[in-house]
């Protein structure tokens, strides 16, 4: 399965909103692989990938949070100058379109990763798989 | 300049005298004609007989919105619908809208007493009137409208809207006295001044202001910033329309309501009980010499106190003081009514579940602001900004088509609204009025 799990939670813009999400998710041993924030004047809604979806989400709820889950793809980018635009000239061509994209920490290797919000994560997978693009399933990116 | 010498300034014993038998003839036709208040009545154990003194008024069960809205459209009428020749109705997004008509002597009536308001404010025959109150099923416009045409004065039906046309209309027409609610008339000020024009230099001595809370303040600044008289003017459409209580410029405290036309009443809230002069509480009127929709003993919800002082002005006709609440959670956001249940239905709409919600009101500069907070549910809730920023639009567009307020949306976390003993608070006012 080539989709990524990541969950997502609603935050108004209230100081030290970011931080109980994170207090809440290493009280409860969760780890966070990759984090994205989106903000408006009003509010921002915090993208996750955990190594533990359910885990999370479960403690996130129990706190109060509104939290959505969504999929995603994890794409490997060439870490080189051109590597990013290469994918994202793929996705063009094809018109398919990213609703939100952002980078994935990782501790090793030449590759970096991208996380992907397509509207069509299907056909997003295949022609990025046509192009020969790595593409990470959501076990071993949990896990990496 | 008094417009009605000889009605305004009846000695109270001779007003007394007309209002008691103008009271026995109404309560003996809306008897014989309507329904609703035989049965009324009968219920209360008395007939139109038992109603001997203006005192005996008491006996006689209140009419509220919930009455009005019960007999939709037409169940309180007293008259034939071919004596009926106006039909004026609130926005009525609440469930039914009440309705009122007029006789032709009603609006004859309802002009004449608009022409009194506009006397009050030093209005004659020589003035131009604009009239920025909106024209339609409103009362206010043409309520303005008729008057001014009775005083013989000359009206701009201007309406509300088209701002900066307004202003080239008062650069260019130099009316002398102005009728809107008090924020649009302080929008209109700010429009000009951005437009390079001020109010001072306009032609204005008087602005007869209504159809929404304001206070001393206020006036105080319309009246520096403006350069023009600022009065208080106060009406409904169930009892007329406006026009049926006004400041006179002489003394600017209270309004004289038109005694000969209605008699008020001031009552406990709570109990029903009839409270003596002076004392605040809930504006009761009976209309005297209404053919088409009398009212006896509706229920305004408006809280104010009643004063019966002489008035240096001549008239003799009682005082309420300032509006200074409201005895239900109506808000008066722009001169509009609003209730929450009426943003919560909106709401349901759109999420199909009961929302959190809280209605919060500031005044923004001069204009009256809505924010709406919604917390958020898992159903509304996306990992996509622009899909949040939708919801955001789509309430506040649903919000406007449905009650005519524009609101600012603000969706919050779950429980972030206080509850008070369970219940939701659903209205912070900031307003300082």
């Amino acid at each position: 399965m080539m989709r990524v799990e990541q969950i997502s939670v609603f935050l108004e813009n209230k100081e030290g909103r970011v931080a109980q999400v994170t207090s809440i998710l290493s009280g409860s041993e969760v780890n966070i692989r990759a984090l994205s924030l989106a903000d408006t004047a009003d509010f921002g809604v915090l993208r996750l990938i955990v190594d533990n979806t359910e885990k999370a989400e479960e403690v996130l709820k129990e706190k109060g949070f509104t939290v959505g889950k969504t999929h995603v793809v994890a794409v490997e980018v060439e870490d080189k100058p051109g590597g990013l635009n290469d994918i994202l000239q793929i996705l063009h061509d094809a018109k398919i379109n990213v609703e939100y994209m952002y980078a994935f920490v990782r501790q090793s290797g030449n590759k970096a990763v991208m996380i992907f919000r397509f509207d069509d994560i299907e056909s997003a997978v295949s022609v990025l798989e046509g192009k020969g693009i790595g593409i990470i399933p959501g076990k071993d990116l949990y896990s990496m | 300049m008094i417009f009605d010498i000889e009605f305004e300034t009846l000695p109270r014993e001779a007003l007394e005298a007309i209002q008691l038998r103008r009271l026995k003839d109404t309560i003996e036709r809306v008897y014989a004609t309507v329904p609703f208040y035989k049965k009324r009545f009968e219920e209360a154990g008395i007939t139109p007989a038992d109603i001997k003194t203006i005192k005996d008024m008491a006996k006689i069960p209140f009419l509220t919105k919930h009455d009005l809205r019960d007999n939709y459209p037409f169940g309180l009428f007293a008259v034939p619908m071919d004596n009926v020749v106006r039909i004026h109705a609130s926005s009525g997004t609440t469930g039914q809208p009440t309705v009122v008509g007029y006789t032709k002597r009603d609006i004859d009536t309802w002009a004449n007493l608009m022409a009194r308001a506009l006397a009050a404010g030093g209005g004659t025959r020589g003035d131009i009137i604009h009239n920025a109150y909106g024209y339609g099923l409103f009362t206010g416009g043409l309520g303005v409208h008729y008057g001014a045409e009775k005083l013989g004065a000359s009206v701009i039906p201007v309406s509300g809207g088209n701002t900066k046309r307004q202003i080239t209309i008062m650069k260019d027409f130099k009316p002398t006295i102005i009728t809107a609610t008090p924020s649009y008339l302080l929008h209109l000020a700010e429009v000009a001044e951005e437009m390079g024009v001020s109010f001072k230099d306009l032609s204005f001595k008087c602005g007869i202001l209504g159809a929404e809370p304001w206070s001393e303040s206020m006036r105080s600044e319309i009246e520096s910033k403006l350069g023009l008289k600022a009065l208080d003017i106060y009406g409904l459409s169930e009892v007329m329309g406006p026009g049926v209580a006004i400041e006179c410029r002489e003394a600017q405290k209270g309004l004289h309501i038109f005694e000969d036309h209605f008699i008020p009443e001031i009552i406990n809230p709570e109990t029903g009980e009839v409270l003596p002069y002076g004392e605040v509480g809930e504006l009761v009127f009976t209309s005297i010499t209404k053919e088409a929709f009398p009212v006896i003993r509706y229920r305004t919800r408006d809280i104010t106190s009643l004063n019966l002082e002489p008035c240096i002005c001549g008239r003799t006709h009682i005082r309420m003081n300032r509006v200074s609440g409201r005895t239900d959670d109506m808000l008066i956001i722009r001169g509009v009514n609003v209730f929450p249940s009426q943003i919560e239905s909106v709401l349901v709409k759109i999420d199909e579940v009961e929302p959190h919600y809280q209605l919060l009101v500031d005044r923004v500069g001069t204009l009256d602001n809505l924010t709406v907070r919604v917390e958020i549910s898992e159903r509304l809730f996306s990992d996509e900004v622009k899909s949040l920023q939708g919801l955001e639009k789509k309430i506040a567009h649903d919000i406007k088509e449905t009650l005519g307020v524009s609101a600012t949306i603000k969706l919050v976390e779950p429980k972030t609204i206080q509850r008070s003993e369970g219940k939701a608070v659903r209205v912070i006012d900031n307003r300082t009025i």
